[in-house]
């Protein structure tokens, strides 16, 4: 009941909160464009939704709401470039959980739908400068080279590819892209946008048991798909060879086999990224790994292909059989390679917060700063093809900035005021009113009553 | 303490000091020595057997022996002392093992001393992880090694987590790397009672012998919640709700409380050299027993507030105490009660909502916490997390100055060296920078508490045991000889 008592109160907020965007202007900043050098210190305009201006010289508009940063800095904000946040509320409690497909999809698993606008766990984002994220389907055979964690197993268990019966499906789903803000009750941004597929000890456990059957079975799924589309009317006739998979599954491979949308690989050790490397050039699709915690490994030849990769630059522990070579100065290496990096946070902690670190681990590992903070915001908005609108502080993109209250990516910093759409967001999650409700002086009655 | 009802015998015992109890250095205690003393009369007193006296069994004996080291002074650092100050631009002395002078700019540096330049530099205690299962669940996570929980009963306090301890884990490289110096290994918690923990130094050895803390006590993990009624309740056993988990609990500690009258019963015969029976030794009830007599300390696994004040009051009815919770996602609503009650809450700082009774997890649980006076632990449970107890306390920490609680980072930095000291009960000999305390020091590149602070050289006993510069102090394990990842490090 406090609970829902809590929510209504957090949407209350939203909806009170002015439907159009005011004109802000936000001085005595520094600014971080992403795109383009810093600003040491700035002026950053958002109007009718929009960045309007910035710059070392801008004078704020007649009118506009004046925000001193007082030395504060100015980012895009932070894009979870893979994450379950909206689709994904406990991941300890399977009723909550949509961002699996179970057994009765495989591609054609759509995450969109699963996306609530109320998840509580949004504020929480939010309050960690997250303005949007990739909501992708958790792997194919689930649990496979993931971490086991030890005291609270619960959180692989639950699954939705290890909860079913029989074997995980070969191809996770299709993944979606949400911004997070208040008071809106559609958050998707795009959807259908990429499939995702495991390689490795996942892959191969939803292929039936080992490495060797998986990318044989893709192929030949990738195969049926630009046959499917090729002559659908003979599909519907029954008047084509049997399929692999279903009708379902495989209209949501064609855009993939097009080149139209690419394959999400989730892949870790060097050899399977080199296999993953080319199955795309043998296939012509696009794709984007995420993990590589070998990609380091096979760095120039990711480069060379012109493939971004998704890492969380935490991993550096052998913790299974394909992460054996895991290293801190992953995202550094790949990164001199030449390759587009974008880094995640923790999928099933509701810990996106800790993406930004995450970028300044790596970067005390070798990572330039810009390509860090590149990593947490141009290049997932790159990879998932937003970066025409988000991703980066230019004049005539969406205004989804943060102001922090000092280096984005320190621990000690925290994100002061968060725009989405050029309108500030409500400050306030689920844990902000918990902390504020048994921080607050006791007035004789129970804390039910703060 | 003075808010505790113990029985007046637990009161003696935790009087002499909680370390005073030591239970692993194996030595000056002989097997029959406390029933062979002061026989009153001439009844033949004979020593129990090898194996059959629990009070006389102190576990696998440390083999643990500090690798070399010099007389080092350390100079221009800054240094977080975990006493609660920050000297700056300080000089920490080091001798034998231990540390013998801590102070400002003018403190003497004895002759023959090797002088270290901090100028720069932070040095702190070694991180203590009062929450790790390193070695018990150690990488690769592969089921032949998946050596953590003893999941075949909800009690299961006979087992000890040193006889899973795979000290090839290469996790312990790792964690040292990240600054840390001292370990305590817990089972897991799929069980009531999971079973005795042991507290390690984080050295690169060959045996768990060779790692275990010399004089530390030994800890019962204890889980309530959900894990151990969601495994046994899917097994259709009990327990398979919280009150059965409390059933749980009590009918153990009537059974301990039964057996412990036993063994008193028997050594006060044995003292007045009446003819007795020694009690039939039981490994499950040694250890519940270990608890009663104050000697063991109860590390108890328990995320929700409401579950920690009953486990407050099963303690109570049976006169023990509780160190420390584990995972107290909730101990902020609290606070009041736990620093009353003298228990320490272990927490992360930025983990919340995985499952329904971490749904309440705040980061600012650690300052709300910390502003009632309660002891307050950041852990890990976590092989990549104990890397970086220092980042997690910097966001626990900043989540109470964003209050404008202004803590500092001397307090600070006590959740991740003094209190977890405290709480694992060897408070007196590492954790903290003063003369005479273990030499167990973390030379940092930068403010400790900065995402860009790395531990550049760990010191353990005053010996180097790990350098960020010198490919020489970077062990590997076995396990990673031959593998890709070799030289992780560097």
């Amino acid at each position: 009941m406090i609970r829902s008592f809590l929510l209504a109160g957090v949407a209350c907020a939203a909806l009170a909160a002015p439907a159009m965007a005011q004109t802000i202007a936000i001085t005595n900043a520094r600014i971080e464009p992403v795109s383009g050098p810093a600003i040491p210190s700035g002026t950053i305009v958002l109007k009718d939704g929009k960045i309007a201006a910035l710059g070392a010289g801008i004078a704020p508009p007649a009118g506009a709401t004046v925000i001193d940063a007082k030395g504060g800095v100015i980012t895009p904000g932070l894009i979870a470039p893979s994450s379950n946040l909206t689709a994904s509320e406990v991941s300890g409690v399977r009723e909550t959980r949509d961002d699996g497909t179970g057994s009765a999809l495989s591609a054609a698993f759509d995450i969109a739908y699963s996306v609530n606008p109320a998840s509580a766990m949004i504020g929480l984002a939010r309050d960690g400068g997250i303005t949007a994220s990739a909501v992708t389907p958790v792997l194919s055979g689930a649990g496979g080279g993931a971490h086991e964690h030890a005291d609270d197993g619960v959180v692989e268990d639950m699954t939705a590819g290890a909860a079913g019966a029989g074997d995980p499906p070969l191809f996770g789903g299709q993944a979606a892209f949400v911004r997070l803000q208040a008071g809106d009750t559609d958050l998707v941004e795009g959807s259908r946008l990429a499939v995702t597929v495991s390689l490795g000890e996942s892959g191969a456990r939803a292929a039936g048991g080992s490495r060797g059957a998986s990318i044989v079975l893709i192929k030949s799924a990738l195969e049926d798909a630009r046959a499917f589309a090729r002559n659908r009317a003979a599909f519907e006739q029954g008047a084509t060879r049997e399929f692999g998979l279903s009708r379902l599954d495989l209209t949501a491979l064609v855009p993939v086999v097009q080149g139209k949308t690419p394959l999400l690989v989730r892949v870790h050790r060097a050899s399977d990224i080199r296999l993953a490397l080319k199955l795309a050039a043998d296939e012509k699709i696009r794709i984007i790994l995420e993990g590589a915690e070998e990609g380091w490994v096979v760095a120039p030849e990711i480069a060379k292909a012109g493939v971004p990769v998704i890492l969380d630059s935490q991993a550096d522990l052998p913790e299974s059989f394909e992460t054996i070579g895991s290293r801190l100065d992953n995202a550094a290496r790949l990164h001199a390679a030449g390759v587009t990096v974008a880094i995640n946070g923790s999928r099933d902690f509701n810990n996106l917060r800790q993406e930004r670190l995450n970028a300044g681990l790596a970067v005390a590992n070798g990572l330039p700063y810009a390509a860090g903070l590149a990593s947490v915001t141009l290049a997932p908005a790159k990879i998932w093809g937003q970066a025409d609108r988000i991703g980066s502080l230019e004049v005539g993109k969406t205004a989804d900035v943060v102001l922090w209250t000092g280096d984005p990516l320190e621990t000690t910093s925290w994100a002061d005021k968060v725009f989405i759409g050029g309108v500030e967001q409500p400050r306030d999650s689920r844990q902000t009113q918990l902390r504020d409700r048994y921080a607050a002086p006791d007035n004789g009655l129970p804390p039910a009553y703060r | 303490m003075t808010g505790w009802r113990y029985t007046a015998a637990a009161v003696g015992v935790l009087a002499l000091g909680l370390t005073a109890c030591a239970t692993t250095t194996g030595t000056g205690s002989k097997p029959g020595a406390a029933a062979a003393a002061k026989p009153v009369e001439k009844v033949e007193a004979k020593p129990l057997p090898k194996g059959l006296d629990g009070a006389a069994s102190t576990g696998f004996p440390s083999t643990y022996a500090p690798l070399p080291s010099r007389p080092t002074a350390f100079v221009g650092a800054t240094i977080l002392t975990a006493t609660g100050q920050q000297i700056d631009n300080g000089v920490v002395v080091v001798s034998g093992g231990k540390i013998t002078a801590i102070g400002g700019p003018g403190t003497a540096v004895p002759a023959d001393t090797a002088v270290v330049d901090a100028k720069g530099k932070w040095i702190t205690p070694g991180i203590i992880d009062a929450h790790s299962h390193l070695g018990v669940y150690p990488s690769p996570g592969v089921s032949a090694r998946s050596d953590g929980n003893e999941a075949t009963d909800p009690n299961t306090a006979q087992v000890w987590s040193e006889h899973s301890v795979w000290p090839q884990d290469p996790g312990f490289n790792r964690a040292r790397a990240g600054g840390v110096t001292t370990l305590q290994i817990l089972p897991g918690s799929a069980n009531l009672f999971g079973g005795r923990s042991v507290t390690l130094k984080n050295v690169p050895s060959l045996t768990m012998q060779g790692m275990k803390f010399p004089g530390a006590p030994y800890g019962l993990k204890m889980a309530c919640g959900e894990n151990p009624k969601r495994v046994y309740g899917g097994k259709g056993r009990s327990p398979s709700t919280a009150m059965g988990n409390v059933a749980g609990f009590r009918k153990a500690w009537i059974d301990a409380a039964d057996y412990t009258r036993k063994w008193d019963d028997y050594r006060a015969k044995v003292q007045k050299g009446e003819k007795a029976d020694a009690p039939k030794r039981d490994l499950q009830l040694d250890t519940l027993s270990g608890v009663l007599k104050g000697e063991i300390l109860v590390q108890n696994h328990c995320y929700r507030a409401d579950e920690e004040a009953v486990m407050i009051d099963i303690a109570r009815e049976f006169g023990y105490k509780i160190t420390m919770f584990h995972h107290a996602i909730e101990s902020y609503k609290i606070g009041a009660l736990l620093a009353k009650e003298d228990i320490c809450s272990a927490t992360w700082a930025s983990w919340t909502g995985f499952k329904m009774e971490s749904l309440d997890g705040i980061d600012a649980n650690a300052a709300l916490l910390w502003k009632a006076g309660a002891c307050v632990v950041i852990h890990s449970d976590d092989p990549i997390m104990t890397q970086r107890l220092n980042q997690e306390a910097a966001i626990a920490m900043t989540a109470g100055n964003r209050l404008g609680y202004g803590i500092s980072r001397a307090e600070a930095i006590k959740w991740i060296t003094a209190n977890p000291a405290k709480a694992m009960g060897i408070g007196d000999k590492t954790g903290s920078i003063e003369p005479g305390k273990a030499a167990d020091l973390v030379l940092w590149s930068r403010d400790p508490f900065s995402v860009y602070a790395q531990a550049e050289q760990v010191y353990v006993d005053g010996a180097l045991t790990y350098d960020r510069h010198d490919p020489k102090y970077q062990p590997k394990s076995d396990f990673e000889l031959g593998q890709t990842g070799q030289g992780a490090f560097n």
